[in-house]
């Protein structure tokens, strides 16, 4: 029987470049590799890798997989499932790490079934039972009102982690290891799906995920209009970004790529503005990693006000515009 | 084109949207302890999965069965997935079922689905509301060997082909796929429509269909906890301080203004 041994990470590529899921697994698996006192290794699996490789060592990976075939260019489950089940297969690692990402999410479950063992998705920590050696998985459940901690004593042991629960290490372009390409045969007949058209659906202004502050609307907004102005006007005075829960991408008042939560993004600005959200544990799953919240909200009972650090009580269409006006005659004194 | 054979996968779940207040574990038992007089609801997302297949019935006709595991399934909520459309209701319901995980659960529903034996698209939701873990429908596709969508907002069937919106970080893509096929669902498809009183009425005379372990081909130890791969070892609630800074003023415009104030005090802003 095969030795496990090692901590691969699924590494993911946009243009050409590592997204900072890639980085925030790269450094979450360093620490585990430390400790179990073996390699990290990164798979980039793409129809062109780039600098990615270099890039992955720079952020702490020994060994670096490229798999290149014009089939992976864009991600499809059937394609990319050839790739982790041989590379899982053949180097037989103890530990898969792959993002909670879209590509996450669709490839990680597939490859725990292929490979007969556990998975536990949207991991926020990861650490090593000293005496079994194996990986404790802890994931909110319950729609994030409570924790639960995984192990699973068959090899390999997958996890997928969610967005920014763990830190990349610092860049270091000095460090050095090895790239090894992997020839894989694709068996295209096997890719049962077709992507027919692609649509973008832009959200004017700066990246949720990039944004330093964000100003949230949930249900209480009632309609679309004031997430274009009121709450527009605030995001614009801090320089950053609109965001909204659950209900508002579902009934359409904003597009879906501007949801936050557990099926959204996650984010984690240095400020975040939650204005008539009622604090769902869905939604804070999407936001608890935000330096500061504030909560605005008219119900004094919103379980909203046991996440912020700040809150008002009252209509936002009263408090916000005053809020920003404040702000405004302060920021330029 | 002869009429579709639906299946949508349906669990019942502790209520998502009830207060969070109301979820307490058991710590000694790594249970979730909850009101006695709490009703559990169909998932979330399963909900979705079945307006799903209801829309393509809507349009092409068809039968959809609905399979839901677990045990003690309340009678009265899951028959509301045959009060909205749903034709057959079949429970893999037994005590072995109890405390499975995405393995255990995805293999008795494709062995059940295998024994359903004629389907052309399986429907589940993207996650289950209570573990959150996304796998059972992909699962559900690898056990039985055929392709699987994720995250579909919206699903049509032409010439023999699923056509499906998938929801992707920055939009959409639309995607084509053979079937049978499993297809996971996502809320942006749209909320599971309301029951008329005469669908209600028609379920309440329905009885569903109920399969034990064997019935599936599965002895007691391949299904629910003693079939688990992944291990629970810890459930739990990490504790939260509150300590929000209440702003307050003459008027909610004075305490907006006020917070304003104090996030410049505080350096914040």
């Amino acid at each position: 029987m095969a030795e496990y041994k090692g901590v691969i990470v699924y590494g993911e590529l946009i243009e050409g470049k590592l997204p900072s899921i890639t980085t925030e697994l790269l450094g979450g698996g360093r620490s585990l590799a430390n400790e179990l006192n073996e390699d990290l290794s990164c798979v980039l699996p793409s129809d062109a890798v780039g600098d990615g490789p270099k890039e992955a060592i720079a952020f702490g990976a020994d060994r670096v997989y490229t798999v290149e075939d014009p089939s992976l260019k864009e991600y499809q489950g059937d394609a990319h499932i050839q790739v982790a089940e041989k590379l899982a297969r053949e180097t037989s690692p103890r530990i898969i790490l792959m993002g909670q990402t879209s590509i996450g999410r669709d490839l990680a479950p597939r490859l725990a079934f292929r490979l007969k063992t556990g998975l536990s998705t949207d991991c926020i920590d990861l650490s090593i039972d000293p005496e079994t050696k194996l990986v404790q998985q802890t994931k909110p459940v319950y729609g994030g009102n409570a924790q639960a901690i995984f192990t699973c004593d068959i090899m390999p042991q997958i996890v997928t982690i969610r967005a920014k629960a763990m830190s990349p290490i610092e860049r270091d372009g000095s460090r050095k290891g090895e790239v090894i390409p992997m020839k894989i045969e694709m068996d295209t007949s096997a890719i049962r799906t077709k992507i027919v058209e692609k649509v973008r659906e832009k959200v004017a202004g700066l990246k949720l995920e990039d944004a330093p502050a964000i100003v949230s609307g949930g249900r209480g907004i009632g309609s679309p209009e004031p997430f274009k102005t009121t709450l527009k006007e605030l995001a614009d005075l801090l320089h950053g970004a609109v965001g909204a829960t659950r209900p508002p991408a579902d009934h359409g008042w904003v597009p879906e790529a501007m949801h936050i939560g557990l099926t959204g993004k996650i984010v984690a600005p240095d400020l975040y503005i939650a204005i008539a959200i009622s604090g769902a544990s869905q939604h804070i799953a999407g936001c608890s990693g935000s330096k500061t919240l504030i909560a605005i909200n008219k119900d004094p009972e919103a379980n909203i006000f046991r996440e912020a650090a700040f809150g008002v009580i009252g209509r936002y269409e009263e408090v916000v515009p005053a809020f920003t006006q404040k702000l405004h005659d302060l920021l330029a004194k | 084109m002869p009429d579709m054979n639906m299946i949508v996968c349906c669990k019942q779940v502790p209520d998502p949207e009830a207060p969070p207040s109301v979820f307490k574990v058991d710590t000694a038992a790594n249970k979730l302890s909850l009101p006695p007089d709490m009703k559990p609801v169909v998932g979330q997302y399963d909900e979705f999965a079945l307006e799903a297949a209801l829309k393509i019935k809507d349009k092409a006709g068809g039968k959809i069965t609905v399979l839901s595991l677990g045990n003690n399934i309340v009678r009265d909520v899951i028959k509301k997935t045959l009060a909205v459309g749903g034709d057959e209701l079949i429970l893999l319901e037994d005590d072995a079922f109890e405390e499975g995980d995405s393995w255990s659960i995805a293999y008795a529903l494709a062995m059940a689905i295998k024994k359903v034996g004629e389907y052309d698209l399986i429907f589940c939701g993207r996650e289950s509301s209570d573990w959150d873990a996304g796998q059972v429908g992909l699962g559900i596709a690898e056990i039985l060997g055929i392709p699987a969508v994720t995250l579909a907002r919206k699903v049509e069937v032409t010439d023999g082909k699923a056509r499906i919106e998938q929801v992707v970080p920055d939009g959409y893509q639309v995607i084509e796929v053979n079937l049978p096929a499993v297809i996971t669902v996502t809320s942006e498809l749209g909320s599971l429509r309301y029951a008329a009183l005469k669908g209600i009425m028609a379920a309440a005379k329905k009885q569903p269909t109920v399969w034990k372990p064997a019935d599936i081909g599965l002895e007691p130890s391949q299904v629910g906890a003693a079939g688990r791969i992944a291990k629970l070892a810890r459930l739990f609630q990490p504790v939260k301080e509150a300590k929000c800074e209440m702003i307050e003023g003459e008027s909610p415009a004075e305490a907006g203004a006020n917070l304003a104030v104090r996030l410049r005090e505080a350096k914040i802003l």
